[in-house]
């Protein structure tokens, strides 16, 4: 395939479906996670719209996560077995966080009315330990899986700012999805967590070079350096112009209310796109590559062919349920 | 304890608790496509409401069963790193497959069936329903593809210790395959049949008579009848189908100890491993024989054969599956009992009586008991293997401190144990209030939120 061997061009090819995958993961959950985040900040109803903005979606957008860690498992099933060992009570703590969330979620609207601040609560606990979690093992995975004091602290940073930027992007949301109090509530919530998330992405940036040579080597030589200048400094443009976009929202006809989330969506990419460089093409750090890590190639080659056909019609169905749902929030009902 | 013990307890409570909510939807999922089709066909506004309220039973189960899914899947990773590090390369498509043509399948669509019914067509709205219906199944597809080949591996070749496929559709369709698939889809038939006309007869209890109720009650009832001798005839091909791969397990089901003809069908004892024998049998003579062989004199294998050179065993643990076995059986044969006095009842004067009632809404959950002790028998039946021949589950197991384990088995098992508690409790809560949002003008037709309050509350929480 386009003259190189299988087992070159293959674990290429799933290392790129991972992170797709986990990009769009980071995308569509971090936005229900950060209205999770959020909700705790909400009124009684402005909780019902919030929930209710994510409703038809969120199981899907989970579904990603479970893509995300299958094809870590089947096409690197050691670094599966790894990454995972390493990071057992983060993983764990993520996987307490998303049962809570998927049961409040699904009970509280089914409860009396008496019981259903305890739900929400959950509901929020859920999303914060799963928001966390997330993060914190981002930051043990960007420090080698080292697992000191220090690299934990660092990890914890991490993690409080991965929430931050889920927050954001949750209130991106919002200011889509909402009118009205809620909607100028969230503008608000949306640049406090910006601060947090640039933030966060500044430690990362700079963390990475310095916990690995390597890394550091990849990005401080000339020319790779001035190639990859554009990086940092569109991310940093996005960021400036997400932050005076919001000053002047929401407009009373609505216009650039999805400009947050798109611009959100850019800043996950190309943040992304700076880790995915700094590790390749390593998928336990400076410990395994891809090619090291990868399965059989004939197995690898029976899910590719799967992928490339059910990967697109997956794409169109999820348009096709934002479609059916598009416009704003409204009252879930069953009928 | 050590982390091999533990990590195995806690995967036990973590697939015990997962199968209880596919075992709702994969049946519940084309239940609920008969009665949009029904409502379709014949415009009766009484199978919506019948949709309407077992739609957020499915919701329910659904959202409990993906998050207890999601739980396992990583638990491949941290508890059995050794599963995929030897398996992956047959497991792993296998789990692939699933996320891809289930898992998403399900989970978009499933957000039209509940919450698009307003939004979209009525024909959108049924094929949505379709589509998460045939999702489910898919998934259970798949899963039982793998779990069956763990059990008869085929179609692959060891190389430097890891398994390498070969043969794909000799991977799929391995040997119980089959018998496994359709004894899962009828046995998910089951539970759904019994949780329909259990919950019903809640109602019923409590006054319900309205048309919604009773035509969950009849399609529970009928479905129940007509697939418990199904069911029965499939347990017996799977059970041959066992004796054939795997005799061991059916000589440990059957508590059989030797090689021999004329086996009797033990109905009661107590098998003592120490020993090698059965304390206190009652048995049928030859009937065991007959049932596996189809001859009073024809031979089953016990379970010496497999005893290795130094006396250790190389059969699963005797007891529980024994029991186990004991279980599932039993509660098949109560389920035809009642299933069959129920369509009868029904049958003659379309409706039921009291004590009929009290039975039905008993048996509500009877399917669960009796998945579950299938469940022990043919998993517990596997040991020691994790893979037959191939990986045993010692070897499989991750090199984590034995405290991790025990402390995120003891937090998994206080989650779960809410869990249910809680699960039970608003689905008894949704069927009582449905039976007053049919006597009263219900505060919030959809039943949804709510609607506990003023019109109800007080009849039901006098507390308030």
């Amino acid at each position: 395939m386009f003259g190189y061997e299988p087992d070159v061009i293959l674990p290429l090819i799933f290392a790129g479906l991972m992170g797709i995958s986990i990009l769009v993961y980071v995308i569509l959950d971090g936005f229900d996670l950060g209205i999770g985040i959020l909700s705790v900040f909400g009124t009684d109803d402005e909780k019902d719209t919030m929930i209710a903005s994510i409703g038809p979606f969120w199981d899907a957008n989970e579904t990603w996560l479970v893509l995300s860690i299958g094809l870590l498992l089947v096409a690197f099933p050691i670094a599966h077995g790894i990454i995972l060992t390493a990071l057992y009570l983060p993983v764990f703590v993520l996987l307490v966080g998303l049962v809570l969330r998927g049961i409040a979620f699904d009970f509280r609207s089914k409860v009396s009315a008496q019981s259903k601040w305890m739900w929400n609560l959950l509901f929020f606990i859920g999303s914060v330990m799963s928001s966390l979690s997330q993060g914190y093992m981002l930051g043990i995975y960007v420090l080698g899986l080292d697992l000191s004091w220090a690299s934990a602290g660092f990890a914890a940073l991490v993690g409080l700012c991965l929430a931050a930027s889920y927050g954001a992007v949750g209130a991106a949301w919002l200011i889509y999805k909402t009118e009205g109090q809620l909607q100028e509530k969230a503008v608000i919530w949306m640049r406090m967590c910006l601060l947090l998330t640039a933030a966060g992405m500044a430690m990362i940036s700079i963390a990475t070079p310095f916990a690995s040579a390597r890394i550091f080597d990849k990005w401080f030589t000339t020319p790779e350096i001035y190639l990859l200048a554009p990086l940092p400094l569109l991310t940093g443009a996005v960021f400036a112009g997400l932050w005076f976009l919001t000053a002047k929202l929401p407009r009373p006809d609505d216009s650039y209310a999805l400009v947050p989330f798109l611009a959100m969506a850019t800043i996950f990419t190309l943040g992304f796109a700076g880790l995915a460089y700094s590790f390749y093409p390593y998928i336990v750090p400076d410990q395994l590559t891809i090619y090291e890590a990868a399965s059989a190639p004939e197995s690898l080659m029976i899910i590719l062919v799967g992928t490339a056909i059910v990967l697109p019609t997956i794409g169109g169905y999820t348009i096709l349920a934002y479609r059916i749902f598009r416009g704003k929030a409204t009252e879930l009902k069953y009928d | 304890m050590d982390a091999l013990i533990l990590s195995r307890m806690q995967f036990a409570a973590n697939i015990s608790f997962h199968i209880l909510f596919p075992t709702i939807t994969i049946a519940l999922g084309w239940v609920l496509l008969f009665f949009k089709w029904r409502y379709e066909r014949t415009g009766d506004d009484a199978w919506m409401k019948a949709y309407f309220f077992w739609v957020k039973v499915f919701a329910l189960s659904f959202a409990l069963g993906v998050v207890s899914g999601i739980t396992m899947s990583f638990q491949f990773g941290t508890n059995w790193p050794g599963f995929m590090e030897t398996v992956g390369n047959v497991a792993g498509p296998l789990l692939a497959y699933e996320v891809l043509t289930a898992f998403f399948l399900e989970a978009v669509f499933l957000g039209i069936m509940l919450f698009g019914f307003s939004r979209v067509s009525s024909r959108i709205h049924t094929l949505a329903t379709f589509l998460v219906a045939f999702g489910t199944t898919m998934s259970a597809f798949w899963i039982i593809a793998l779990n069956s080949w763990m059990h008869t591996p085929q179609g692959f070749e060891m190389r430097d210790g890891v398994a390498h496929a070969t043969d794909w559709f000799a991977i799929i369709f391995n040997p119980s395959m089959p018998y496994r698939f359709v004894h899962m889809l009828l046995a998910s038939g089951l539970t759904v049949a019994f949780l329909m006309a259990g919950l019903s007869a809640l109602r019923w209890i409590y006054g319900d008579r309205s048309e919604p109720m009773y035509k969950a009650l009849r399609t529970g009832v009928y479905l129940g009848a007509i697939l418990i001798p199904v069911q029965i005839f499939a347990g017996d091909m799977h059970g041959l189908n066992t004796l054939e791969h795997q005799p061991q397990k059916v000589a440990a089901m059957e508590a059989n100890w030797e090689t021999r003809g004329n086996v009797p069908l033990v109905l009661f004892a107590l098998p003592d491993e120490e020993a090698r024998e059965n304390h206190f049998e009652i048995g049928i003579p030859s009937g065991a024989s007959l049932i596996l062989k189809h001859h009073a004199d024809g031979v089953v294998p016990g379970l010496n054969d497999f005893v290795a050179e130094d006396g250790t065993a190389e059969h699963p643990p005797v007891l529980p599956l024994f029991i186990s076995f004991r279980v599932m059986v039993g509660v098949g044969m109560l389920m035809l009992v009642v299933s069959w006095a129920a369509a009868w009842m029904l049958w003659r004067r379309d409706d039921i009586n009291k004590p009929m009632a009290f039975v039905l809404a008993g048996m509500a959950f009877s399917g669960w008991i009796a998945t579950l002790a299938g469940w022990y028998t043919t998993e517990i039946g596997r040991q020691p293997w994790l893979v037959s021949g191939v990986v045993t589950t010692a070897e499989a197991v991750a090199p984590v401190p034995g405290a991790h384990v025990a402390l995120t088995f003891a937090t998994y098992l206080a989650l779960y144990a809410v869990l249910i508690v809680v699960y039970l409790t608003v689905l008894y809560k949704l069927a009582i209030r449905a039976h007053y949002g049919n006597i009263e003008k219900d505060p919030d037709p959809r039943g949804d939120s709510v609607s506990m309050g003023k019109a109800t509350g007080e009849a039901l929480q006098p507390a308030e």
